[in-house]
């Protein structure tokens, strides 16, 4: 145990952490926002649809729900350009993997935010007249939303955890920035002593932010 | 114009094996106000769930200003359902207030009453904003106009339900035990508003357990006893009745 | 596909690694997890407070970097582990974690009350906890442990970045070999589907069967 600590080399290239922090969390966002999209879409497309439908939204969900998002990094950055579909740069790759990943886990929040509307809003809704997409967009959507912030917080946190896994494809997010200066300086204990606290405190100021959000919307 | 406002003919209800209306007939005229009582599981909620169609009836007739508003036909053998679209539009003439009154939780107060007049109204928004300040003022909320649900009591919240209700201009007013759910000393708060609405001439269906309120505002009181109306007169009637059923409830819910 | 169908023995290979990998994270995860949920809610504040922090502590970091450093990291203090080692150890540390918020959870849903009937009945604290506490918190226990261990079974694909050859890495070996990507991956996620899926589904019909516990 006779480790000399020297963070200069971390300081040093402080700045591909920074840069990469700020990666992270953008790749957390955009993927978030895509994986929303995708998550409200599908639900209200299970929520209003016969059997068939149904079974294809599932089978979606389950799928990649029961995947690791590794693999699910892997075979869109590498499996799908082999077969010749797409080509696509390691972020663009990586954001639609996260994406998808995100939405599925999303689709079921959604479904249970907008089974857990109370059926007597609804009822109000009706009893004045509105006709049921009105319904939908005025009364049952930003009801559900208030229901699932909190699910909605844990995900985006655990997502932007998630974005490490980028790494693996070189796209340069923080955890790339970590291995960068650890293949290149050997100052692996200092590199850790100073992400982790990079991800520990933006991990809990997010969290803080939307809990914020959750008390001003809290129904 | 001779026909009543409301007709309701041989009205069957049935939630599965359990039959709730069994054959429930009443007629209600412009400018009435008619209260119903019974005991709870008599079917009033159902009654006047119907009426609205939030609950669509199996058998019989309702007519509002003689148009059959659950179904498209007469014919009760052969009439088909109407579309929610449709029966949006019904349910736009009529107004409803809750037992728990369910106000939309994510709008103020002054956007609840706003809502319906917006989107089923197409009011301008300066129109809007003023027709609901109007209602909001009748039922003495004007310092509540930008309180959510959750910042206000619930004799408070039940005011908004009532207004929501009232600002769409509604031919019939159904009110379900709109003073249930809510502590003794809110109650003379909301049942003042009613009252004021009941001197404007609006016709009213009122379900309650408030019996002198019921006497003192309806032309009519209804007793509903396991899914059919047993009696149907003036207050003074209602209470004189030798009715054994109808005496057993009083006398119960006197307590 | 030929290629991926005649590498299946090898991927049936990394499979058991896969498997391995996760029935000794959860062996061990669970064991000091309970003990630890046990700790947090009941033992002493010095405990407690040590307990969550270590479990704020290892929830807030990707389990990447936790596996990362135990195995880049702690060689540089002189702590040498095999890649197999390491990636246990990691898994179970991060899954340890989860475990105690799991038991925390159960125990902190039992009604109150049902630890005072226990006392009105003359138990003791101890026995109240083993007859009475253990036997409810262990129904509502289940269902998210399973679904836990299903995790660690997916989780477990990062274990391949420090090069343990499990179902992961010996897919990508094999990619390596036939430079033909599609049918491995495809083959591989249904490999990993069934694992998960069959855990999921029989967490849900624990939680099913023991609906009738949450009053
Ligand atoms: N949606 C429903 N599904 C099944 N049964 C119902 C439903 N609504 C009401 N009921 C039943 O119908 C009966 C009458 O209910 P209701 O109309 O609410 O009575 P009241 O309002 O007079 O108390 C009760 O026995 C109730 O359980
Ligand atoms: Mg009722």
């Amino acid at each position: 145990m006779d480790y000399h600590f020297n963070f200069s080399y971390i300081w040093r290239h402080f700045d591909r952490l920074l840069y990469g922090l700020a990666l992270s969390l953008e790749l957390a966002l955009v993927s978030i926002g895509i994986g929303m999209i995708i998550g409200l879409l599908l639900a209200l497309v299970y929520v209003e649809s016969g059997k068939t439908i149904r079974f294809f939204v599932a089978s979606y969900v389950e799928l990649i729900r029961n995947s690791p998002l590794l693999l699910l990094v892997y075979l869109i950055f590498y499996g799908i350009p082999s077969i010749g579909w797409f080509q696509y740069s390691a972020t663009t790759s990586f954001i639609v993997t996260l994406s998808i990943y995100s939405g599925a886990y999303l689709v079921e929040v959604f479904r249970s935010g907008l089974a857990s509307v109370p059926e007597g809003l609804i009822d109000a809704g009706k009893a004045i007249g509105m006709k049921p997409w009105q319904r939908l967009i005025s009364i049952r959507i930003p009801t559900m939303f208030r229901i699932i912030l909190p699910a909605l917080s844990n995900t985006y946190i655990s997502l932007f955890k998630d974005t490490s896994i980028a790494s693996v494809i070189a796209v340069p997010e923080l955890m790339y920035g970590a291995q960068w200066i650890n293949f290149n300086t050997f100052r692996i204990i200092e590199v850790y002593a100073v992400i982790t606290p990079m991800y520990l405190v933006t991990g809990y100021l997010i969290l803080l932010s939307l809990r914020q959000v959750e008390k001003k919307f809290a129904i | 114009m001779s026909h009543p406002l409301i007709q309701i003919k041989n009205l069957y209800k049935s939630f599965g094996d359990t039959e709730v209306l069994k054959g429930v007939s009443i007629d209600i005229n412009r400018g009435e106000v008619v209260s119903i009582i019974g005991p709870s599981g008599s079917g009033k909620t159902t009654l006047l769930r119907c009426i609205n169609v939030l609950t669509k009836y199996d058998k019989g007739s309702i007519k509002i200003d003689n148009v059959e508003i659950g179904y498209t036909n007469d014919d009760e053998d052969y009439r088909k359902e109407r579309s929610e679209n449709q029966l949006s539009e019904f349910r736009a003439e009529l107004g409803m207030v809750f037992q728990l009154f369910y106000l939309f939780p994510h709008l103020t107060s002054l956007e609840n009453v706003m809502l319906g007049l917006r989107k089923v109204r197409k009011l301008s928004k300066v129109k809007a904003v003023d027709q609901a300040k109007y209602w909001l003022q009748r039922v003495g909320l004007t310092d509540k106009i930008n309180s959510l649900p959750s910042e206000m009591s619930g004799g408070q919240q039940q005011r908004v339900g009532i207004a929501r209700a009232v600002a769409m201009d509604p031919k019939v007013l159904l009110l379900d035990e709109i003073t249930s759910a809510l502590d003794p000393e809110l109650v003379g708060e909301v049942l003042e508003v009613v009252q004021k609405l009941v001197e404007d001439g609006m016709t009213m269906i009122i379900v309650t357990h408030e019996m002198s309120f019921a006497s003192d505002v309806s032309n009519r009181i209804v007793f509903m006893d396991q899914g059919k109306i047993e009696i149907d007169g003036s207050p003074s009637e209602i209470f004189d009745s030798k009715n054994e059923r109808l005496n057993t409830f009083l006398a119960r819910i006197k307590k | 596909m030929e290629a991926a169908l005649s590498s299946l023995p090898y991927l049936m290979d990394g499979l058991l690694v896969t498997l391995q990998v996760t029935l000794l994270v959860v062996v061990f995860a669970t064991i000091i997890g309970v003990i630890l949920g046990v700790g947090i809610s009941y033992g002493p504040l010095w405990l407690r407070i040590l307990v969550r922090i270590f479990s704020d502590f290892i929830r807030g970091i990707p389990v990447l970097v936790l596996i990362f450093f135990v195995y880049y990291g702690l060689p540089a203090i002189g702590i040498n582990m095999e890649t197999f080692t390491a990636a246990v150890v990691a898994l179970s540390i991060f899954k340890i974690s989860h475990v105690i918020e799991n038991t925390r959870g159960a125990i902190q849903s039992i009604h109150h009350g049902q630890m005072e009937a226990g006392q009105a009945i003359g138990l003791n604290f101890h026995e109240r906890l083993i007859y009475i506490i253990f036997p409810l918190a262990l129904r509502r226990f289940l269902p998210p442990w399973i679904n836990s261990v299903a995790d660690t079974a997916k989780g477990s694909a990062l274990v391949s970045l420090i090069g343990v050859v499990d179902l992961m890495l010996a897919m990508q070996k094999v990619i390596g070999r036939t430079y033909d990507a599609m049918p491995v991956y495809i083959v591989g996620l249904i490999i990993y589907f069934i694992i998960n899926y069959c855990l999921s589904l029989s967490s849900r019909k624990l939680e099913a069967k023991y609906a009738y516990i949450k009053e």
